[in-house]
């Protein structure tokens, strides 16, 4: 266990004194590759070989590969465009960026300056959720540092090149998450999805070019750069480059942010993570934030995480929250509170999701109160499967999966609600 | 008639609002309007229709695209609300944690339930969604400020503490 290296990527500067200063960063070879970059002009292409080679995928949930996302905004379109970062963090069981931004907001500072750079966006923004009050403040002052530095602004190191970054606060809303309701949210909209196609990259925030990537993928580029997209790459398992950030929550001894190698057996997260409290057995885990499938404890326990394990296994790797259940938690309480927080959340858009979620959301409470009946069972299935698929974003799919995958993985428990009454 | 009632924006709200507005393309102002609505209500601890009105006027834009605004985001309160509002996560990790000691704790010690506020108007519970403190569970936001790991003694500091300052 301890040959497993620790916080190799985005969590650099933890143990640090201020880890969040300019100085700290500075002491662990930040912001050399932008220097490099800027007074270089090193070539975008470059650039992007290197995140494709480092098999670095979005740390959002989506697990889609940034060096490819990068390359389809051309620095040579012409016009305004933007890269925006996806600090929302709404995803239940998901607390990564949150420390991110207060222990090492420069790295983030500057795997957007760099972003900006391959595109061609003169102008970024951080969308911070509105509770975010302390790390928005850390991002606000590492930003002012690197202002003065002359490493964001116009004439960058006395060059030619222009990048500003801003700050912006949401109020409130898990769906703001989702991409195109995030660029809503900044143009001052409710949050509401768009229609995809068109896709960001070609019409985004103000229907300019954009860019958007989680807060994770960006901090996790300077580190590629600076040390190789082959170094990244081997960090992890094939197809898996480099480190995750998984925020292990529940019933742990030691819940928190652990950052290690992709492909590092979840056993091992486990011990790490001061094991199951009270020496019990490991019941279940939703192993990528509440929307992805539950897995039960026992297949969890042979698995590695990483993207492809935890697929074949039935499930996503998602944001990388890790939620814990021991051997007494009642499932179906657990999932009468997820159906809950998406037929709160649903931004209701779409009609299989806006009334689907209420449906899941009633019937499982109907079983909860001991009025449940057997065709609950399948209409909870068939309602699950109706909103899949059939929204304007992921939202609804989000809200189905944890359903079908309790009840394939956990029946006898819903059965025992309602035979028992 | 609430309408009838004029709010004005104090040239403190002004300028900071303005500070918003400088992060945006010129004709992009409506891009500050989430701030804006927020100066005002840490201000004002809730938005009325005039105060919507006023930050409405202030950004040149409809008032009724405020209004989609201010309705739309759980941060906001749409009715008068305690100076302080205690934001509490019931998700799953801080279910798991055992956020309904906390829950219950909070609502006998300031007798009042979930969208509730105080007699003398200091304090409204709220049951809020993941506040992405999960490691920390069970977990509350009050004052702009995280609270972790907590117990019934934490709690009784923190609104202690909140007492003494309001
Ligand atoms: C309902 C919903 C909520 C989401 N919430 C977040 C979030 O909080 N943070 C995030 O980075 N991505 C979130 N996403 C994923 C984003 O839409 C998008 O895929 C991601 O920001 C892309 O960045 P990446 O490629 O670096 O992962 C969410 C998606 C959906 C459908
Ligand atoms: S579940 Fe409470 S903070 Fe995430």
């Amino acid at each position: 266990m301890s040959t497993i290296s620790l916080n190799e990527v985005c969590m650099r500067t933890l143990g640090l004194e201020n880890p969040w200063s300019m100085a700290s960063y500075e002491k662990i070879g930040g912001y050399k590759i932008w220097r490099k970059i800027v007074t270089e002009k090193t070539p975008p292409e470059q650039i992007i070989e290197q995140l494709k080679l480092a098999n670095l995928r979005g740390r959002g949930g989506a697990g889609f590969p940034t060096g490819l996302k990068w390359s389809f905004m051309s620095r040579n379109t012409p016009g305004q465009k933007y890269v925006v970062c996806n600090s929302d963090e709404g995803e239940p069981g998901t607390f990564k960026d949150r420390d991110i931004l207060r222990f090492n907001p420069h790295q983030v500072i500057e795997g957007m300056a760099i972003a900006g750079y391959v595109m061609g966006a003169t102008i970024g923004y951080n969308y911070l959720r509105g509770e975010f009050i302390e790390p928005f403040e850390r991002c606000e002052q590492a930003l002012n540092e690197a202002r003065a530095a002359g490493l964001i602004g116009k004439n960058i190191l006395g060059t030619d090149l222009n990048f500003e970054l801003h700050h912006f606060l949401g109020a409130g809303a898990y769906i703001c998450g989702e991409e195109t309701a995030l660029l809503e949210s900044l143009e001052g909209k409710k949050g509401f999805p768009r229609f995809k196609p068109p896709f960001p990259a070609n019409y985004g925030l103000y229907g300019r070019p954009t860019n958007i990537n989680n807060t994770e993928s960006y901090a996790s580029v300077p580190v590629i750069l600076q040390k190789g997209g082959q170094w990244f790459l081997d960090l992890g398992v094939p197809n898996n480059g480099g480190t995750k950030i998984f925020c292990i929550s529940g019933h742990v001894n030691k819940p928190g942010n652990y950052e290690i190698p992709l492909g590092t057996p979840f056993k091992t997260l486990l011990e790490m993570a001061g094991g199951v409290r009270g020496g019990k057995q490991l019941k279940a885990v939703i192993p990528g934030g509440s929307s992805v499938p539950i897995l039960p404890g026992a297949t969890m326990m042979q698995l590695n995480m990483d993207y492809d394990s935890i697929s074949k296994a039935g499930s996503m790797l998602g944001s990388g929250g890790v939620i814990c259940m021991d051997e007494n938690t009642d499932m179906v309480k657990v999932l009468e509170r997820i159906a809950y927080f998406y037929y709160e959340e649903s931004c209701g858009q779409c009609t299989p999701c806006r009334e689907g979620t209420g449906w899941l959301m009633r019937t499982i409470k109907r079983i909860v109160s001991g009025k449940g009946q057997m065709r609950d069972l399948e209409l909870l299935i068939s309602v699950s499967d109706n909103i899949m698929g059939r929204t304007i974003c992921a939202l609804g799919d989000a809200a189905a999966m944890p359903v079908l995958s309790f009840i394939k993985h956990f029946r006898s428990e819903f059965e025992a609600y309602i035979q028992n009454g | 008639m609430e309408q009838l009632i004029t709010f004005e924006l104090t040239p403190k709200m002004r300028l900071d609002i303005d500070a918003w507005v400088n992060k945006f393309p010129p004709e992009k102002k409506s891009s500050a309007v989430i701030a804006a609505l927020t100066i005002v209500q840490n201000q004002e601890n809730w938005l009325s229709l005039a105060m919507m009105n006023a930050v409405a006027d202030y950004l040149h834009m409809p008032q009724s695209a405020v209004y989609e605004v201010a309705t739309f985001y759980s941060m906001y309160n749409l009715e008068p609300t305690g100076q302080y509002r205690i934001d509490v996560c019931t998700n799953v990790s801080c279910m798991l944690c055992g956020c309904d000691t906390i829950v219950a704790h909070l609502k006998e010690r300031l007798n009042i339930g979930f969208g509730e506020t105080t007699k003398d108007g200091r304090f409204t519970l709220k049951e809020v969604e993941c506040l992405a403190a999960c490691g920390g569970a069970p977990a509350l936001q009050v004052d702009g400020q995280y609270h972790e790991h907590l117990t019934p003694e934490k709690v009784d500091a923190i609104l202690a503490r909140l007492e003494a300052k309001a």
